[in-house]
């Protein structure tokens, strides 16, 4: 048994208001105001009960409050869908910010928002709702007939006359358990009358009650109590409480009206599209990340094995083989599925996003909309909560400098309203997000100036346009002249790159003036395994992504051509590409003479370029389990993260995009290798 | 396989707040130095560390530690001094700042020292600026000037993009 | 003989914390997401009484009650509905759909307690 139970469930309270948050945005964003659904109200108005009621379970007051107010104005649509117009339907969208607000700060125990409260009540006035009066969640009941003349010694005990009417056996209610409850306070003296019976059997209707009770309860017992007893019954009897010191006939004060099936009962329920949820199972994510430990140990054995059986020499075609080959396969799909047990699709954070920039069109004024690609893509828990904040800050950069007010945007021949679309697509065994918009793009004349006065870069280096947009990512580097309402004393781009490197990542930017700027960001789609190559360069053992290399081949001395500033290439099938030393590039060694031989690796590189890469040996192909350095570290230029071999040394992991990162070859070198 | 030296109990007496202070003492070259005991983790034989990349002299690089990855420094490189340079007659000190560890590679450990606080006093001011930066406190031992090391100053900044 | 209960709730905090009272009673609780399921379970399940939500999708708290007491052998289980609707008209049509009586949430779990126990005729 967990040691706090009740906190669990108010985390899982707090997991359900994600759900419940996110089907009332999809549903309101779905809702045709000229033809609306009545389920997808529904389920708008559930959802928001939902939130409330869980939220009543742990007194989080505000935000029953707010939420109460806001089913009420559901409730009203539920009711007349008619009412319902285009600029309503915004203001629920609203409405469920505000109510995320309430959620969080409830989660944080912060101070409630505010700006709901006025939104709620335009809605109630649209619809013509009275507003609220004070609920009382008091149901006590108007007590029957009480006579006040008997109240005199205060010593006198209770008597209670009950005779049970109408619907209330059907409605399960058992006159012997009440009595039972009544003996517990201490009933005394219980009689049954009989004179319902004396009309004789003849005219008996034996799905009528007809019997009643009479008892006497202990003076000292509170009214409240023995009110309780018969609380579900209140209506569906003649309940007759008073103190009299002997047992009165059966009174006839009793006038409650038994309350008839109101004229419009539920009517049978039309047939419903049975709603597709997935089963889920809730899991702590402190055994899932011992799951992936254990997983990972387990590809590390498995290849050492592997390894040492074919040392071993042990004949291709020999059971031992194929089982262990049967083995691998299995591993693999152990290790696939572990690993997306921690995948979830990226639809929360852009649904974060596209919150952001409502509220930033209507905070600086201009028409923006956001379009989002790819929501169900997958990828770690970790990393999406951890995009948030560069995402986030990109966002805002993008509102703040990227699109320009409508009026800009119609004199240079734009749509008013600025298009932001964030993407996001697996590529390449990684996470792809790109984050575009259409608007003046990068003025490279001014952050050339802002980065010279800055001292950022030497007045008289050139810069080509990529390395002029790169610069923003400097630390300090803000073009903002003012402080935006957004990005406040603008965050800079700097920030955001340290997060997304943090994650193992990378990130760019490209600009078209006048067109409009795209960040990309490259993440792992996962934190745990990698099939790399082995290497050894300048006696260091390394490990190189498979998917980065597309061949390997002996290195040919004659084929290596120097070109300029101590650069190389090699010619490789009539062309040339870009040669480095892993050894040297790595700071490992001096550059050397490559006269006796030694191994070049094709890499690949995330925009498709490519580089050859020479290391000294090839060690095998395995498959390795990701080792963070981020943690301890911040970036190390040209390593994305280590492993551990199967003899116990660590081997750094290289990341060839970032590690050759550098401007093309300008094409006048070029043409010397020719 | 290196295994550990010797864990230090993490049951250790609490010095926080009371009159005495444990302290780990080691050496390198010839000069002793001490850490407050609560920052150590363990003491790990010496192996080949993994080497970083266009890394500054004292970062050796990294090695396993029962599978983290976990970076070690040369404190005597660190602290001006000649490197220790490494082998197997050394040690890494484990340390814990905050939730990041590191591995300080020292000469030897010598002792852990119970001394009173009281008899802890603030280092002099001296010529050698490494130690002004690095030394937190002075303890007299036995007639032996021990100095303490204030880790914050020796360890990396974990924010920062670099290891400087 | 430990109770048997089935609740139907669509909110899973509200399961949870149903689960979390009545299990430390000793009550043996079993548990449905909405009044299709509900009835589901009580093709083999035959419970001492039913606690039951109204606000639910597919087929709600009324509805399932109705459903429940047009079968023979759920005449007269108690059925107690669970509601954060203390309005006499929701109580009126829940008593109207033929429920036994009814529980305000947030509730309170000795209060629950009770008012199973009498309806149930286990009172100490």
């Amino acid at each position: 048994m967990p040691n706090n139970p009740l906190a669990e469930i108010r985390a899982g309270f707090f997991a359900e208001c994600e759900e419940l948050l996110e089907t009332l945005h999809d549903s309101i964003a779905a809702l045709n105001v000229e033809a609306p659904d009545a389920d997808l109200i529904n389920t708008i108005f559930r959802a928001v009960h939902s939130i409330k009621g869980g939220a009543a379970a742990f007194g989080y007051e505000r935000l029953v409050d707010f939420a109460h107010r806001y089913e009420g104005v559901l409730g009203g649509l539920r009711t007349d869908h008619s009412l319902i117009t285009e600029s309503m339907r915004l203001m629920l969208m609203q409405a469920s910010d505000a109510l995320e607000d309430h959620v969080e700060s409830a989660r944080g125990a912060t101070s409630p928002p505010t700006e709901g409260d006025s939104i709620l009540a335009e809605l109630q006035m649209q619809l013509g709702q009275v507003r609220d009066q004070h609920d009382q969640d008091d149901f006590f009941y108007q007590p029957v007939a009480l006579d006040l003349s008997t109240l005199g010694v205060e010593t006198a005990a209770w008597q209670v006359v009950f005779a049970p009417q109408g619907s209330l056996y059907s409605n399960g209610n058992e006159p012997l358990f009440l009595l039972r409850a009544l003996r517990t306070l201490g009933a005394t003296d219980i009689c049954c009358l009989t004179e319902g019976l004396d009309s004789g059997l003849a005219e008996f209707d034996p799905m009528q009650p007809a019997l009643s009770w009479r008892l006497s309860l202990p003076a000292e017992i509170v009214e409240a109590d023995i009110r309780e007893v018969f609380e579900f019954v209140d209506g569906l009897c003649v309940l007759t409480i008073s103190r009299q010191p002997r047992p009165d006939p059966w009174i006839e004060s009793a006038t409650i009206e038994v309350i008839q099936p109101s004229p419009e009962a539920n009517p049978a329920p039309s047939p419903r599209q049975k709603t597709d949820t997935i089963p889920i199972v809730r899991v702590d994510l402190e055994r899932v990340d011992r799951l992936m430990n254990l997983v990972g140990e387990l590809v590390i054995n498995q290849a050492m094995l592997a390894q040492s059986v074919a040392d071993a020499g042990i004949a291709p075609n020999s059971p031992v083989m194929t089982g262990l080959e049967a083995f691998t396969k299995l591993t693999r799909e152990v290790q696939d599925s572990v690993m997306m047990i921690r995948a979830q699709p990226v639809k929360p954070l852009f649904l974060r996003m596209s919150r952001l920039v409502r509220e930033a069109a209507i905070s600086t004024g201009k028409q923006i909309q956001l379009i989002t690609i790819g929501e169900a893509t997958e990828v770690d828990k970790t990393v999406i909560e951890r995009l948030t904040d560069p995402l986030t800050h990109m966002i805002r950069n993008a509102i703040d400098h990227g699109i320009e007010p409508p009026a800009m945007r119609l004199a240079a021949g734009k749509h008013a309203c600025g298009t932001i679309t964030l993407k996001a697509q697996h590529r390449s065994g990684r996470l792809m997000i790109e984050l575009r918009d259409d608007g003046a793009g990068i003025d490279r004349a001014k952050v050339m100036r802002i980065a010279i006065s800055r001292g950022l870069i030497a007045g008289d280096s050139p810069q080509n346009e990529n390395e002029i947009d790169n610069l923003l990512f400097m630390p300090g580097f803000s073009t903002a002249n003012s402080i935006s309402p957004l990005s406040g004393r603008g965050v800079g781009l700097d920030v955001v790159r340290l997060a997304i490197h943090g994650l193992g990542g990378r990130v760019s930017i490209q600009s078209q003036p006048g067109e409009g700027t795209v960040f990309t960001i490259s993440l792992p789609l996962t934190l745990a395994v990698l099939d790399g190559m082995i290497v050894r360069v300048a006696d260091q053992t390394l490990v190189i992504p498979l998917s980065s290399i597309l061949e390997t081949a002996a290195l040919e001395p004659n084929d290596v051509r120097a070109i300029g500033s101590g650069l190389s290439v090699l010619e490789l099938r009539g062309g040339f590409l870009p040669l480095f030393d892993l050894g040297v590039e790595l700071g490992f060694r001096a550059p050397i003479r490559h006269d006796d031989g030694g191994i070049v690796l094709l890499t690949r590189h995330e925009d498709e370029s490519r580089s050859a890469l020479i290391v000294d040996t090839i060690v095998e192909q395995r498959q390795v389990v990701i080792k963070g350095l981020h943690r301890n570290y911040g970036h190390i230029h040209g390593i994305s993260a280590a492993t551990i071999l199967g003899n116990g040394q660590v081997a750094l992991i290289v990341d060839p995009t970032d590690l050759l990162s550098r401007p093309p070859l300008p094409p006048s070198d070029m043409a010397i290798a020719g | 396989m290196n295994d550990i030296v010797s864990p230090i109990p993490q049951t250790a007496h609490p010095t926080h707040g009371t009159e005495t202070m444990e302290l780990l003492s080691f050496r390198l070259g010839a000069d002793e130095y001490c850490l407050d005991i609560m920052s150590v983790r363990e003491i790990r034989g010496w192996s080949r560390p993994t080497p970083l990349p266009h890394s500054a002299p004292h970062l050796c690089g990294v090695i396993n530690l029962r599978g983290t990855v976990l970076p070690v420094i040369d404190l005597a490189i660190r602290l001006g001094l000649p490197g220790v340079m490494g082998d197997l007659r050394n040690v890494f000190i484990v340390v814990c700042l905050g939730d990041v560890q590191t591995g300080l590679l020292v000469h030897s450990v010598s002792d852990i020292l119970t001394v009173p606080r009281a008899e802890l006093t603030p280092p002099p001011e001296v010529a050698n600026y490494a130690e002004q930066k690095f030394v937190g406190a002075l303890a007299v031992v036995d007639g032996r000037m021990i100095r303490m090391l204030n880790l914050l100053a020796i360890l990396p900044d974990p924010t920062t993009e670099a290891l400087a | 003989m430990a109770l048997t209960i089935l609740a139907v709730d669509d909110s899973r905090t509200i399961r949870d914390l149903l689960k979390l009272a009545l299990t430390r009673e000793g009550i043996v609780l079993h548990m449905a997401e909405d009044g299709a399921s509900a009835l589901s379970l009580l093709q083999d399940l035959t419970p001492d009484a039913i606690i039951s939500d109204i606000n639910m999708p597919n087929l709600d708290g009324f509805g399932f009650i109705e459903a429940v007491r047009r079968q023979e052998k759920f005449r007269t289980v108690p059925i107690l509905v669970l509601t954060t609707e203390a309005a006499p008209e929701l109580r009126a049509r829940a008593r109207a759909a033929g429920a036994t009586g009814w529980i305000v949430k947030p509730f309170d779990t000795p209060k629950l307690v009770r008012a199973l126990h009498m309806v149930v005729g286990r009172v100490d």
